[in-house]
């Protein structure tokens, strides 16, 4: 097994290899590139994995990706233009944040849809439960009765044209 | 033979459940006693043989039996002996068994402490129940049999994902499939309701416990699986809004949801078909989560679309359990009453408004959870929904829930006054927005993400605080303060940790999400890395061999303001079974921050001992975001055990 073979040679070499004290070189020549490669690549799936960003992963794909890209920004490249590129090579599902488009619409317009019909939907429950009870609380426990199911019939809370109060 | 018995035991355990299941239920109809009485037995008996089933598994695991061909596929000679025992639960057909297992526990734990119920009642409770268990027995002996032998067998077995092989997965999955199945119950009860037709305060008052129990279950299941993310996996993330983790947030979600709605219908008897629907949907929702993971869907829909029959089975499973229930609903929903009436703007209604939100909040993770998949399986394309959509989608639906932790408990029931409220919870809301500019600035920039973080955080402590000590003066007497403090009901104490855990999760998630710090950096022996002021120094890596596992394993000496702290050991494992390397982070936590460090790759494959990227991270109160959901849990499970669910019990007659 090779690793074997790399972990005696490792142990072979490591003390003479920590002596030499310095700063530590960032993966990256400027903390401003490093950056903007972590935070482009923090939305971009790696294709060979699980499900993981191609910043968090270790995978070989993953390592020469963030490469290619640390070398487009310092050859001036902007972020639209890098994950453009990505896009033309890997199509819409190396990104974490789904393009806005036909086949999207509802995944992006679905949550305020439903935040709106909640709302909506609440209200209208509230106001026609206190007027049913206040057309109940007039009666006799026997009548009210009565008249819930009566009311229950009327005003489904989808209105159903098939349904007639029980008569 | 082992192996053998455990399968027979499933096939006696699913005959007992059917009958168990169909007789009670049959017989509470018709008002027979013999076969009403058959509940108990029944309950008593399935869990006996389900549990005998998974000792004989279990036994299997710990002989090391690989001719049995889960266990050649799940385990191997050199796995340490407790994750033999855990591994029973590394795959798929060991997790069903698991579930089955908690499951019949569950009904189990129903006949023993619910003397209170009445007879019938009770058995419709556990006939629902073992209707259940008979699902899953026929799902596990059709399609995933975990007894089915390997003729001729294998001398040795092909070993446990090494990504299992970890103390969080070992208790992960039972917490979690605690929570899962927990649900069932108030399904359970939900269902027996609605056949009794007796929708009633006593019924709510019956399935709260149980549901707070799933849920505080769920709860711990959550966040240990999120910390396992967080050490294990390498890249210092807690959440990823993975498929897998949608998996079981949204009973989650929903759960919150039911054990909101429920105290409506106990206290003041509304909601009830509300509530009825979201016992279903809640436990749905679990079952959803089942297929999710265990169908091979996730993975991919074209190998879903190529083995299809665990998938189906599910989701027929799924389309009975909840058609079953509707059908039930629709049938016997209107003859409920409506419960007593309350204002606009009062506890009942805020409540609603809750439920409202958190129901939209999870119809959200399920929308983007199934997308994908929808897409995929409509072949109109491929695309991937991950974090930057869930955190720009639902965060906008959690902030006003938030700010409502903070009113709700303000609002008297019935009817509640805005500008009352507004009165004595000005202060709050002055001192939260304050704190909320200010207190960023001591971490580095004010970003409106970590302001609306903040405040919320701090508003819902503060709230809490200004009403417990309302409360305390109002049943104040004649006695000390303190004395009253402290005899505050513990459903009151519960509520108030619960939320002061939310309070506190949030202040987690927003500090680390705005000022965590990254670096990724190649480094050789003797070169350092600072972040936020920590400095790590590393020594070089040396080889450790663990019982089944080849690993580097790098020593970084961590110190502050060149004071010598402690010594960091990152791994990067290589596990006999597999090629895929695992990482295993090394992290100096505290309250205040944790510094995590973790091994990538060497630089030159050719030369390991000269240099390695390294990524060293500074996370700022991350530990709260699990602290927080152990606050949650701790409220509910004091919540739980408040002193009138035991009264009930005892006093059978105030159950009426």
């Amino acid at each position: 097994m090779n690793l074997l073979r790399l972990l005696t040679l490792c142990l072979a070499l490591f003390a003479a290899n920590s002596a030499n004290a310095e700063e530590a070189r960032p993966l990256a020549a400027d903390p401003v590139t490093e950056q903007r490669l972590l935070a482009i690549t923090g939305e971009l799936r790696c294709l060979v994995c699980q499900n993981e960003t191609i910043a968090a992963s270790n995978a070989d794909l993953a390592n020469d990706l963030r490469e290619q890209i640390r070398g487009m920004i310092q050859s001036g490249k902007s972020d639209d233009e890098i994950i453009d590129f990505l896009v033309t090579r890997y199509g819409d599902y190396v990104l974490y944040r789904p393009p806005v488009k036909n086949i999207t619409l509802f995944l992006w317009g679905g949550p305020l849809l439903f935040f709106i019909a909640g709302i909506f939907g609440l209200r209208h429950y509230l106001v026609r439960r206190n007027r049913q009870i206040a057309a109940g609380d007039a009666l006799s426990d026997a009548d009210k009765r009565l008249a819930e199911a009566l009311l229950a019939g009327e005003a489904p809370v989808t209105p159903d044209p098939s349904k007639t109060p029980p008569s | 033979m082992t192996p053998e018995l455990g399968h027979f035991a499933l096939i006696l355990a699913l005959l007992v459940a059917a009958s168990t299941g169909v007789l009670a239920l049959w017989g509470a109809q018709k008002n027979r006693a013999p076969w009403i009485a058959l509940a108990k037995p029944g309950a008593l008996a399935l869990a006996l043989l389900v549990t005998f089933s998974y000792l004989c598994l279990t036994w299997a695991f710990t002989q090391n039996d690989f001719s049995v061909r889960y266990v050649a596929e799940q385990s191997n000679s050199l796995l340490p002996l407790v994750y033999r025992v855990a591994g029973v639960w590394g795959g798929h057909e060991g997790s069903l068994l698991l579930w089955l297992l908690m499951l019949t526990w569950w009904t189990l734990l129903v006949r023993l402490f619910s003397r209170a119920l009445p007879e019938t009642m009770r058995a419709r409770v556990i006939g629902v129940l073992c209707l259940v268990a008979a699902g899953f027995l026929l799902f596990i002996l059709c399609t995933s049999n975990p007894f089915l032998r390997l003729l001729p067998g294998v001398p040795e077995g092909r070993d446990l994902n090494p990504m299992l092989q970890d103390p969080g997965l070992v208790i992960h999955p039972p917490l979690l499939y605690m929570g899962y199945v927990g649900f069932s119950v108030a399904y359970a009860f939900a269902v027996a309701a609605l056949m009794s037709g007796k929708l009633d305060a006593a019924w709510a008052r019956w399935s709260r416990p149980w549901t707070m129990a799933a849920w505080v279950f769920l709860t711990l299941g959550i966040a240990m699986g999120s910390w396992w993310a967080y050490y294990e996996l390498g890249w210092g993330g807690w959440w990823f809004w993975d498929p897998v983790e949608n998996a079981s947030f949204m009973p989650w979600l929903a759960g919150t949801a039911l054990i909101h709605s429920l105290a409506v219908t106990e206290k003041r008897g509304g909601f009830k078909n509300w509530t009825v629907l979201l016992a279903v949907s809640t436990f749905s929702l679990s079952l959803l989560g089942t297929f999710l993971v265990r169908s091979g869907v996730l993975t991919s829909v074209h190998a879903f679309a190529s083995d299809p029959s665990r998938g189906i089975f599910i989701l027929a499973f799924l389309v009975v359990v909840i058609g079953a229930s509707l059908a039930l609903f629709v049938w016997r929903a209107p003859k409920v009453g409506l419960g007593g009436r309350f204002g606009l703007f009062s506890r009942e209604s805020l409540l609603l408004t809750n439920n409202v939100l958190l129901v939209v909040a999870t119809g959200t993770v399920l929308l983007g959870t199934l997308y994908p998949l929808i897409i995929d399986a409509l072949a109109v394309g491929k695309i991937s929904v991950g974090p930057p959509y869930f955190n720009a989608v639902f965060v906008p639906i959690m902030t006003p829930l938030l700010f409502l932790i903070g009113v709700g408990p303000f609002a008297r029931w019935k009817q509640a006054s805005i500008p009352e409220i507004a009165r004595l919870l000005k202060w709050a809301l002055a001192v939260a927005i304050i704190v909320a500019i200010a207190l960023p600035f001591a971490y580095g920039d004010w970003t409106p993400f970590v302001g609306l973080g903040i405040f919320a955080a701090v508003w819902i402590v503060l709230t809490a605080l200004l009403h417990l000590i309302r409360q305390a003066r109002a049943t104040q007497g004649s006695g000390s303060f303190i004395a009253s403090i402290l005899k505050q009901p513990r459903h009151f104490w519960g509520m108030h940790l619960a939320h002061i855990g939310v309070a506190v999760f949030v202040a987690g998630v927003t500090i680390v999400g705005g000022y965590e710090e990254e670096k990724d950096v190649k480094m050789a022996p003797g070169d350092s890395v600072s972040v936020a002021g920590n400095t790590f120094r590393f020594l070089g890596v040396r080889q450790v061999k663990g019982p089944n596992y080849l690993a580097w394993q790098g020593d970084v000496e961590l110190s502050k303001n060149d004071r010598f702290q402690r010594r960091l050991l990152p791994e990067k494992r290589i596990y006999h079974s597999s090629a895929m390397p695992m990482t295993e982070a090394a992290i100096d936590a505290g309250i205040l921050r944790d510094v995590y460090v973790s091994l990538g790759e060497p630089i030159d494959r050719a030369h390991p001992e000269t240099e390695w990227a390294m990524r060293v991270y500074y996370k700022p109160l991350v530990d709260w975001i699990w602290g927080g959901c152990i606050l949650m849990a701790l409220g509910g499970l004091i919540a739980m055990l408040d002193r009138r669910y035991r009264i009930r019990r005892n006093n059978p007659k105030a159950v009426s």
